[in-house]
């Protein structure tokens, strides 16, 4: 098609191609960038609308980030949020791993209706959950601890991951399986020495998804902690650098790029196998 | 059956025979293996979603150690409330607004996307981060860019000309502006799954229809609507329907950037729940309030039901 046409077409088009290209990569990004160029500005510079904001009129400074680190709890933040996400990913790997492999091999036709269902629980949102569930917290003795983030986050990890998982082990060939059993596993040997080892792409696609919506998740630790040292980073920053008395704009702005960062690069290697989970296999990937 | 001889194989070779009645039996080993996660979902998944029920139709507060039941009162006392017809109002206004908007956007970019070219990691990455990181840490990217004093939109827009010098919009000051903000960041969170959605359905679309298309002689446009856009319909339906779910219980915008206001023009059926039923104790209207998106996400679940055994069919 592209033969037929005039040169000048074809550098009209490019232009259009990378004209839109940008439009939409910067209306995206445009938040980020302006965290970075906040970061690490003086506040003398910040705080003057004469100034071009996108440039540093003064020079670069890294009071922001020594702010951040030293006078509030944005470490401490960080840290939480990695302790309850080491240990959703983990409950959620003992519950999700045996339950996808029990649906697409022993589950027989009613294997595949009840995951189904089980990926359904994923629309029960957190906000329709979240006010009963503060009770259910309360009851358990757990309020205002990191331990009811540990508890009640798999409840939003498991139903996805077990629906992720089961597309992972239906493309494992049962012959590997059977080959093992003859060779004097059991079916739960043949599950932990043959299946888990050959799975382990999905299940860190498991890890990086959970962790991931760990670190996202907003309205429960809203609800249920209220200690500032028990939040996570994505509740504390806007909580406690925000709706404090003093906007500290740059050290704001410096702990929201930290902690978006990290998930940022990683999820970008992940994306489409998520995606192959959300489109139900209506798309073949 | 292809699940008899295994069975009968491994039972036959396993070590110890006390145990294999739970690690051979397929049905024993298959029930073993799914109980967790079943129970698990059944108590912190169902029975909250029976709470929620069962709260909306009772007076819990917050203090109170048991309640009693007052049947439709509480949804009674809602419908007639000025501020929950607003909040109800603004859940279906932002949600579709902004989806449709989202629609279009994504039908665009994923049809840019889908060409090879250099650097196209990088371009993807950039814009996938509104989805990637953290909301409501990007969230707080935009509160600062629409500061009411700093913001560097209105800069930009005052330099270029585009607004006269005495021109400077406060954003999320005035209801009509701040419902569009909050649409605007809506659409800017929810463009880049919707994209990597169409992507996936636009690449599942087979070459030789699309050659079979051109040696028929038919047009980009022609292609466009008689060829791609029906094929990927049920895709889209799940960028939609994904869209619906993640726009329409969202709470963490409104609570970043306006916490509701001004004069509650932003409040939404979630961050509502969440003001009474937890910031003032209220847990039975709360409950009830955020009730309202069960026939929303009832929907939406048949709706994903039906994709999904179309699938299965084919």
């Amino acid at each position: 098609m592209t033969k037929h046409k005039k040169p000048g077409k074809k550098i009209g088009l490019q232009i259009a191609h990378w004209g839109s290209l940008a439009v939409f990569a910067v209306f995206a990004s445009l938040p980020f960038l302006w965290m970075l160029i906040t970061t690490f500005k003086q506040d003398a510079d910040l705080y003057n609308r004469a100034n071009n904001p996108f440039i540093f009129n003064s020079a670069p400074t890294m009071e922001h980030l020594r702010y951040l680190f030293n006078e509030t709890l944005f470490l401490r933040w960080l840290l939480n949020t990695a302790w309850v996400g080491t240990l959703v990913v983990i409950i959620t790997l003992a519950l999700a791993i045996p339950a996808g492999y029990s649906l697409v091999r022993l589950g027989g036709r009613w294997g595949e209706k009840l995951g189904i269902g089980i990926f359904l629980t994923y629309l029960v949102a957190p906000t329709i959950l979240f006010i009963p569930m503060s009770r259910v917290v309360a009851n358990l003795g757990l309020q205002d601890s990191l331990w009811s983030l540990v508890v009640v986050f798999p409840s939003f990890t498991v139903p996805f991951a077990i629906w992720l998982l089961m597309g992972f082990f239906k493309a494992i060939p049962p012959d590997l399986e059977e080959a093992a059993m003859i060779d004097g596993y059991s079916r739960f040997g043949a599950f932990i020495r043959m299946v888990i080892p050959i799975s382990t792409s999905g299940i860190l696609t498991v890890v990086i998804f959970s962790f991931t919506l760990v670190v996202q998740e907003y309205i429960y630790t809203l609800t249920f902690v209220t200690t500032a040292s028990n939040y996570t980073v994505s509740v504390g920053v806007p909580t406690f650098l925000v709706h404090g008395d003093v906007y500290n704009w740059g050290g704001l702005m410096a702990g929201c790029l930290i902690a978006s960062l990290p998930v940022v690069i990683v999820y970008n290697f992940f994306v489409d196998r998520f995606i192959s989970g959300y489109t139900l296999g209506a798309v073949k990937g | 059956m292809e699940t008899a001889t295994p069975a009968v194989k491994g039972a036959l070779r396993s070590r110890n025979p006390h145990l294999s009645f739970f690690f051979d039996n397929e049905k024993v080993l298959g029930l073993l293996m799914i109980a967790p996660a079943v129970l698990y979902i059944l108590a912190l998944v169902g029975f909250p979603l029976i709470m929620a029920f069962v709260y909306s139709f009772s007076d819990i507060t917050i203090g109170s150690a048991d309640f009693g039941f007052v049947g439709l009162e509480n949804i009674e006392s809602l419908i007639g409330d000025f501020e929950f017809k607003l909040a109800l109002k603004n859940t279906i206004l932002f949600t579709a607004v902004s989806m449709i908007i989202v629609l279009v956007l994504a039908k665009i970019l994923a049809l840019i996307l889908v060409k090879d070219f250099r650097g196209k990691f990088i371009v993807r990455a950039l814009i996938l981060m509104p989805y990637v990181a953290p909301i409501s840490l990007g969230v707080i990217g935009w509160l600062w860019m629409l500061d009411s004093i700093y913001s560097p939109i209105n800069w930009l827009l005052q330099h270029t000309g585009l607004f006269g010098p005495d021109f400077w919009p406060m954003w999320l000051g005035k209801p009509n502006l701040a419902i569009s903000a909050i649409i605007a960041v809506h659409v800017w969170r929810m463009l880049p799954l919707a994209t990597v959605i169409m992507l996936a359905g636009l690449a599942s679309i087979p070459q030789d229809i699309q050659d079979a298309a051109l040696v028929d002689g038919a047009g980009y446009f022609r292609q466009l609507f008689q060829i791609t856009i029906p094929m990927m319909l049920p895709i889209m339906l799940v960028a939609v329907l994904f869209g619906i779910v993640f726009t329409a219980t969202d709470i963490i915008i409104i609570l970043v950037l306006t916490r509701g206001g001004p004069y509650n023009s932003t409040q939404v059926l979630v961050s509502k729940a969440f003001y009474t039923g937890i910031d003032a104790g209220d847990l039975a209207t709360g409950a009830a309030t955020a009730l309202f998106l069960f026939p929303l996400l009832a929907a939406v679940a048949i709706f994903m039901l039906r994709i999904a055994r179309r699938t299965e069919v084919a």
